[in-house]
């Protein structure tokens, strides 16, 4: 916390990236508060408006108010985002553990079973996954993490392997401990630092994928206001340029922001890299 | 090991990971609900349970599903990969005719990117901590964040809309011919057959989508570069030159680059492997006929024998590319060796 608090005033990009999801994620918990018409509310006679004193941001084509969709769509895409990285993270974290620790053929075949899902295309990949099961924000989550976890499992099987042959570790062994007590108190420690400097730093491309796959429809059905189906909508209004500026402003601060954070992060845990930067 | 051997090694391993890509294409298939028949065959066909029966026993769709996997595996072999259902056409032949229009965009979108991106990163690094670097980090890392999908949209209101200043969307415009086929890229073949016209008309249409795609592959170089040059400064020959009282331009241009150019050299070739498949939203955005919208298209449409073709090639540039880039290592860096 204390090294966190000095980042803050230190790092200039930190401090920008973290009050830009501070921001978000305050809007987020008190959308509802915030909004000022519901986000639903369909009013014909004020479609296609732009942006206004009453509207801010204008209306979309059944004239609901774009700023009030784009503030109780930021609930969606955070949580996604946060969703996909914990559970991707979670898995692909244990995955390569296993694979690291237990090496040999089983290390292999699961290593080369990852690997050919990092292959494939990744948005082709969500993109089947999404029709084959049909849209909906639980299989567009799904979606996300089976493209996602591979990354995890290979970094945390390197990680495990390089610390796996450490004297701490062969002592610990000696002394008679298990392979679960190993694992947990020897080996993850160590290797949290790893994931959580990718988790970070991937939260922002999952928001930009989940925002991706609502843009083509693969998402939570369409009155739900989310930021990238609103962007889809603005393609079909093209000449109503604030359909699609607003919501594509906010996707872009979020990913902003969570970079920002990411790198912070990233100097702050690598002491390798903290001096370069 | 030598050279050749280890091209042999990784090709080989290439044909197993597409061998694994296609597998689970195969299961995918399998997971859309009544065997995907429903995508075959009209409504009415469907009702008929004699039709239905038919079609299976046609298709060999009645066999236990080992049976049709080897099937499928052995026509794959051959380098059979069927017909589209949505075009009718050979997917080979739909892969042969939308390739070079990706290929001609990816490759102008890495030209950018790498221009831009070097440029970038070797200011940042040389001007350190100055507002100048914090800048061109704050553009970098813009480049990264930024929607795809939302900035083609953009460009397009405003450089063709608004501004008029760019073409819009497709490859060509209407009412001109495109250059005769030599190599299916558009500026190149105008240019060999002397149709200048066409090849202008085809450059300008490259402008916008190429800048939308070249910004994040242009935030990653830059970073890259950035952090790479500034390790390689930080190193004990590079400090012993300086002080032997070398110039900066020479220390920077002969010393400095070359070892700081490994991973900037990666980051360039998997965003050129990215850009080749990950297209799908701006050249459907761009109504670009290129790999990127068939396999939109096709994943649409639940066209599978399509959607195995643009993923097996997919998979294929970035195997070809990785092992390319593997190569060059041994070319840039002589202490690299290929015993891996």
């Amino acid at each position: 916390m204390k090294k966190f608090m000095k980042m803050y005033r230190t790092n200039l990009f930190f401090a920008v990236g973290t009050t830009i999801c501070m921001t978000w994620i305050l809007i987020a918990i008190f959308a509802n508060f915030l909004a000022p018409y519901d986000p639903l509310l369909q009013n014909m006679a004020e479609k296609l408006k732009p942006p206004s004193g009453q509207h801010w941001f204008g209306t979309d084509r059944l004239g609901r108010d774009i700023l009030s969709r784009v503030i109780v769509g930021s609930r969606l895409s955070i949580s996604a985002g946060l969703i996909t990285v914990t559970v991707a993270a979670t898995i692909g974290s244990i995955y390569g553990g296993i694979a690291g620790y237990v090496g040999g053929v089983t290390d292999n075949i699961m290593m080369r079973f990852a690997e050919m899902v990092l292959a494939f295309p990744a948005l082709i990949l969500a993109m089947v996954i999404g029709v084959v099961l049909g849209p909906s924000l639980y299989n567009t989550l799904l979606a996300l993490v089976i493209v996602a976890w591979p990354t995890y499992a290979r970094v945390m099987r390197s990680v495990v392997i390089s610390i796996k042959e450490n004297d701490y570790v062969e002592s610990s062994r000696a002394l008679g401990a298990s392979n679960f007590r190993i694992l947990s108190n020897e080996i993850l420690p160590n290797t949290i630092g790893a994931v959580i400097i990718l988790a970070t730093l991937d939260i922002g491309n999952q928001i930009l994928f989940f925002s991706t796959l609502s843009f083509l429809g693969l998402g939570s059905p369409p009155p739900n206001p989310e930021w990238g189906a609103m962007v889809s909508d603005g393609m079909d209004n093209f000449l109503q340029w604030w359909i699609c500026t607003f919501p594509g402003l906010a996707i872009l601060s979020i990913a902003i922001g969570a970079n920002f954070i990411g790198d912070g992060i990233r100097d702050l845990l690598d002491p390798k890299l903290r001096k370069e930067f | 090991m030598n050279l050749a051997k280890f091209i042999v090694k990784r090709l080989l391993f290439t044909v197993m990971l597409l061998i694994g890509v296609a597998t689970s294409v195969f299961i995918l298939s399998k997971m859309v609900p009544g065997d995907g028949v429903s995508s075959y065959l009209s409504p009415r066909s469907l009702a008929n349970e004699q039709i239905v029966e038919a079609f299976k026993v046609k298709w060999g769709l009645d066999k236990p599903l080992i049976v049709q996997y080897v099937y499928y595996m052995k026509n794959l072999l051959q380098g059979n990969l069927g017909q589209s259902i949505r075009t009718g056409n050979q997917v080979v032949s739909d892969l042969v005719k939308n390739y070079p229009a990706t290929i001609e965009l990816a490759s102008m979108s890495i030209l950018l990117a790498t221009f831009f991106g070097v440029l970038f990163g070797i200011v940042s690094a040389t001007k350190r901590n100055s507002l100048i670097d914090q800048s061109l980090r704050a553009v970098s890392v813009t480049g990264v964040s930024v929607p795809s999908f939302w900035l083609a949209i953009l460009v397009l209101y405003v450089f063709y809309y608004k501004l008029g200043w760019a073409p819009g969307t497709g490859r060509m415009s209407l009412g001109i011919q495109a250059p005769r086929h030599i190599t299916g890229l558009y500026v190149v073949d105008g240019f060999i057959t002397g149709n200048y016209e066409a090849m202008l008309d085809s450059l300008s249409h490259l402008i916008l989508p190429s800048i939308v795609l070249a910004s994040f592959t242009m935030g990653l170089i830059t970073r890259t570069t950035r952090a790479s040059l500034l390790e390689t400064l930080s190193t004990d020959y590079i400090r012993t030159a300086k002080a032997k009282g070398l110039p900066k331009a020479p220390l920077m241009y002969r010393h400095a680059m070359g070892n700081a150019a490994i991973p900037v050299l990666t980051v360039i070739g998997v965003g050129f492997g990215n850009l080749l498949g990950g297209m799908v939203l701006v050249e459907t955005i761009f109504a670009w006929p290129g790999i990127g919208q068939l396999a939109f298209q096709s994943v649409k449409s639940l066209d599978f024998p399509s959607i195995i073709g643009v993923s097996l090639l997919i998979a294929a540039n970035y195997a070809v590319i990785n092992i390319f880039i593997d190569v060059m290592y041994g070319v840039i860096d002589p202490r690299v060796r290929y015993d891996r």
